[in-house]
C-alpha cells in the first residue's frame, strides 16, 4: 500500500493554511470594526463636548439666546434669526457625584458578601449548598438589568415611598455581587491545592490558612474582579432608572432621587436641543474612559504580578 | 542494600505510631483494603507501590489530611503512641502539629518571606517572642541543612529559591514545630539528583529525633533509606481498583528475600 496516494501535496496544504488563515483575519476585522467605530464616534464628538463647565456645572435649561428669561420677550438690538439659537450652558457634575456616590456605596455593599461568597463557593466546594448559591449567582449575574430595576422598585423604592441614591446602590450590589463571587471563586481555585495542604498540614486552622494564605495569595485576583464589577455597576442604566431616578440638581443625599452619568446620556441623547445632545456625547465620553482606565488598570496590576 | 543503622542519640524523643483497621473512603468507594501497620520509633518506614495502590492515601490517613480532600474520610484507628487520632473530640489541626508532613511539590508559602515561611507554625503555636522565634528558625534551617545557604536572605520571598532549596524550606518549616512524627510524600519527585542526595541526608540525620514515613515511586531511594518497607499493590475487584497492602518487613528482607510473589514482581520489575 503507497502511503502517498491520498496526501495533498506541500502546493495543496499550504494553499488550504492560508485560505484558513485568511478566513480567521476577516472574521477578526469584522469583529473588531464595531468596536473601533463606538470607540472612535465617542472619543470625538464626545471629547468636543468636554470643557470646564461640563465637569464643574449642573443642569442648566437650555436658553434661546437673545430672549429675555423673565419676560420671554426679544432683547433689544438682537436679531429675529437669532431667536432660535439654543446657547450651550451647564455640565454634568450632578451625574459625575450621583454615580460615584452611588457605585461606590454598591461595592461597599457588594465586596464583603462577594467575596465571602467566592471563599465559600471555592474552599467549601462539597456542600449540597454550594451547588445551589453557584445556580443562583450564574442566573442572577445573567439577568436582564431591567429585571433587577424592577425588583429594586418593588422592594425598595415602594416601601421607602421615594426613589432614592441607596436604592439605586442596592439594586447595583445585586448585579456586583455575582460578578465579584464569580471571579473569586475562579481566582481562588487557580490557587494549587498544595498551598492549602502546605498550611494545613502545620496544623492551621481552615480560618487560617485561608485568610492568611490562600487568600492573600489571590489577592489581585479579587481586586481586579471588583474592579470590573464596579465599571460594570457605573455603567448600568436600566436599574438605575428605576430606583435613583434622576434628578437635574446636584444632590449628595443618598435618601433621594439622584443623577448618574448613564442616566443623563440616556435623557440628553434624545432631548430636540442640541445642547443636550452634547452632553450626552460627553457623558457617553466620561463611562466610556471610566471602563478603559480601569481595564488598563487591572491590565498594569496583573502585568505587575506576572513580574 | 539498608544502610547501617547510625548510633542514635541519647535525648532522642522516641514515637510510634499504630495503624489498626484502617479504611481510607473517597466518597462511598473504599479506597484501599483494611490494614494494620506499625511505625517504629526513630526509624524510616517506605511505603511503596505502583501509581494508584493508595500509598498516598494512606499516608494522608496518619495524618488526617486525607479528609481535606471533599468527600473523602476514614474509618479504623491510628494510634499516636497511645492516642486515637481518630477518637471524637480529638481537634486535627493539633493531629497536625504533632505529625508533620512535607508533600511532592516544594511549596514556599508566596505571601511570606524566607524567615516568616519556616516562622508561620511557631506562630501558630503561639511562640511571640521575638528572641525565641529568632533561635528556633534559624535552628530549624540548621536542621534542615538550608540554614548557610538563606542565612543573608531571609527577607527574600521563598519563591527567589530553587526547587530542592523550597523542598528543604518546607522541611524547615515542618521540624521547627518540633513534631513527633513526619511524613514525607514523594519528596524527591520533582527534584534533581544532587537535591535528591541533600534530602536523603537529611531524612537519614532527621531519624535520629524523628520518626518518619516517606512515600516513594524510586524503590533504590526506599533501599537506600527506609529501615521498613511496606509494600501496596492495586488489585481489581468487579473491574474497581482498589489498594492492598501486600507486604511490610525490615527492607533488606523486602528487597533481598520478599515472602510475597507479588513484592518480588514489583521489585524486580515485572509488574508495576
Amino acid at each position: 500500500m503507497s502511503l502517498e496516494t491520498n496526501m495533498l501535496t506541500y502546493a495543496q496544504r499550504s494553499r488550504i493554511d492560508k485560505a484558513l488563515r485568511g478566513c480567521t483575519i476577516v472574521a477578526t476585522a469584522i469583529a473588531i470594526v464595531p468596536l473601533v467605530l463606538i470607540i472612535a464616534y465617542v472619543l470625538i464628538i464626545g471629547g468636543g463636548a468636554l470643557n470646564r463647565d461640563f465637569f464643574t456645572q449642573t443642569y442648566r435649561p437650555p436658553v434661546p439666546v437673545g430672549v429675555d428669561p423673565i419676560t420671554g420677550l426679544p432683547v433689544e438690538g438682537m436679531e429675529e434669526g437669532d431667536l432660535f439659537q439654543v446657547q450651550a450652558r451647564g455640565g454634568v457634575l450632578h451625574g459625575i457625584v450621583g454615580t460615584l456616590m452611588v457605585t461606590i456605596t454598591a461595592l461597599l455593599f457588594s465586596l464583603p458578601i462577594g467575596v465571602l461568597a467566592g471563599i465559600f463557593l471555592a474552599e467549601y466546594p462539597d456542600t449540597p449548598l454550594n451547588t445551589f448559591i453557584r445556580f443562583c449567582s450564574d442566573v442572577l449575574s445573567g439577568a436582564p438589568s431591567i429585571v433587577i430595576g424592577v425588583v429594586g422598585f418593588t422592594l425598595i423604592v415602594k416601601q421607602m415611598g421615594t426613589y432614592s441614591g441607596i436604592a439605586g446602590a442596592i439594586a447595583l450590589t445585586f448585579l456586583m455581587v455575582p460578578t465579584i463571587a464569580r471571579t473569586t471563586e475562579e481566582i481562588l481555585k487557580l490557587v494549587p491545592n498544595a498551598v492549602r495542604e502546605a498550611a494545613m498540614a502545620m496544623g492551621a486552622p481552615m480560618w487560617y490558612s485561608t485568610l492568611t494564605v490562600v487568600v492573600p495569595t489571590a489577592l489581585t485576583g479579587i481586586v481586579t474582579g471588583a474592579l470590573l464589577a464596579f465599571a460594570r455597576g457605573a455603567g448600568e442604566t436600566a436599574p438605575l432608572l428605576l430606583t435613583i431616578q434622576g434628578n437635574s440638581n446636584l444632590s449628595f443625599n443618598m435618601f433621594a432621587p439622584m443623577a448618574a452619568l448613564p442616566i443623563l446620556t440616556y435623557k440628553y441623547i434624545e432631548s430636540p436641543f442640541p445642547a443636550e445632545n452634547q452632553l450626552a456625547w460627553g457623558t457617553a465620553f466620561v463611562l466610556m474612559m471610566l471602563v478603559l482606565g480601569i481595564n488598563l488598570l487591572v491590565r498594569a496590576t496583573t502585568a505587575r504580578i506576572k513580574r | 542494600m539498608a544502610v547501617a543503622t547510625p548510633p542514635r542519640s541519647a535525648t532522642q524523643t522516641a514515637h510510634s505510631m499504630t495503624v489498626r483497621g484502617l479504611k481510607p473512603f473517597y466518597g462511598k468507594r473504599l479506597a484501599v483494603q483494611a490494614l494494620d501497620l506499625d511505625v517504629r520509633p526513630n526509624q524510616i518506614l517506605a511505603l511503596i507501590g505502583p501509581s494508584g495502590c493508595g500509598k498516598s492515601t494512606v499516608l494522608r490517613c496518619l495524618n488526617r489530611m486525607h479528609e481535606l480532600i471533599p468527600y473523602a474520610h476514614a474509618e479504623g484507628e491510628v494510634k499516636l503512641d497511645d492516642i486515637n487520632i481518630y477518637a471524637p473530640g480529638v481537634d486535627p489541626t493539633l493531629v497536625r502539629r504533632k505529625i508533620g508532613m512535607v508533600f511532592q511539590l516544594p511549596i514556599a508559602l508566596r505571601t511570606r518571606n524566607i524567615y516568616e515561611n519556616v516562622a508561620v507554625g511557631l506562630r501558630l503555636g503561639g511562640v511571640k517572642n521575638k528572641a525565641e522565634l529568632d533561635a528556633r528558625v534559624e535552628k530549624a534551617l540548621r536542621d534542615a541543612n538550608l540554614w548557610d545557604e538563606v542565612k543573608d536572605k531571609l527577607e527574600l520571598s521563598g519563591m527567589a529559591l530553587s526547587g530542592g532549596q523550597q523542598q528543604r524550606l518546607s522541611i524547615a518549616r515542618t521540624i521547627a514545630v518540633e513534631p513527633d512524627v513526619i511524613l514525607f510524600d514523594e519528596p524527591c519527585s520533582a527534584l534533581d539528583p544532587i537535591s535528591t542526595l541533600k534530602i536523603e541526608e537529611l531524612l537519614l540525620s532527621l531519624r535520629q529525633r524523628y520518626t518518619i514515613v516517606i512515600v516513594t515511586h524510586n524503590m533504590q531511594q526506599a533501599a537506600r533509606i527506609s529501615d521498613r518497607t511496606a509494600v501496596f499493590m492495586v488489585e481489581k475487584t468487579d473491574d474497581i481498583p482498589i489498594g492492598v497492602l501486600v507486604e511490610e518487613g525490615p527492607t533488606e528482607q523486602i528487597f533481598s528475600n520478599p515472602k510475597d510473589p507479588r513484592t518480588e514482581d514489583y521489585i524486580t520489575g515485572r509488574v508495576g
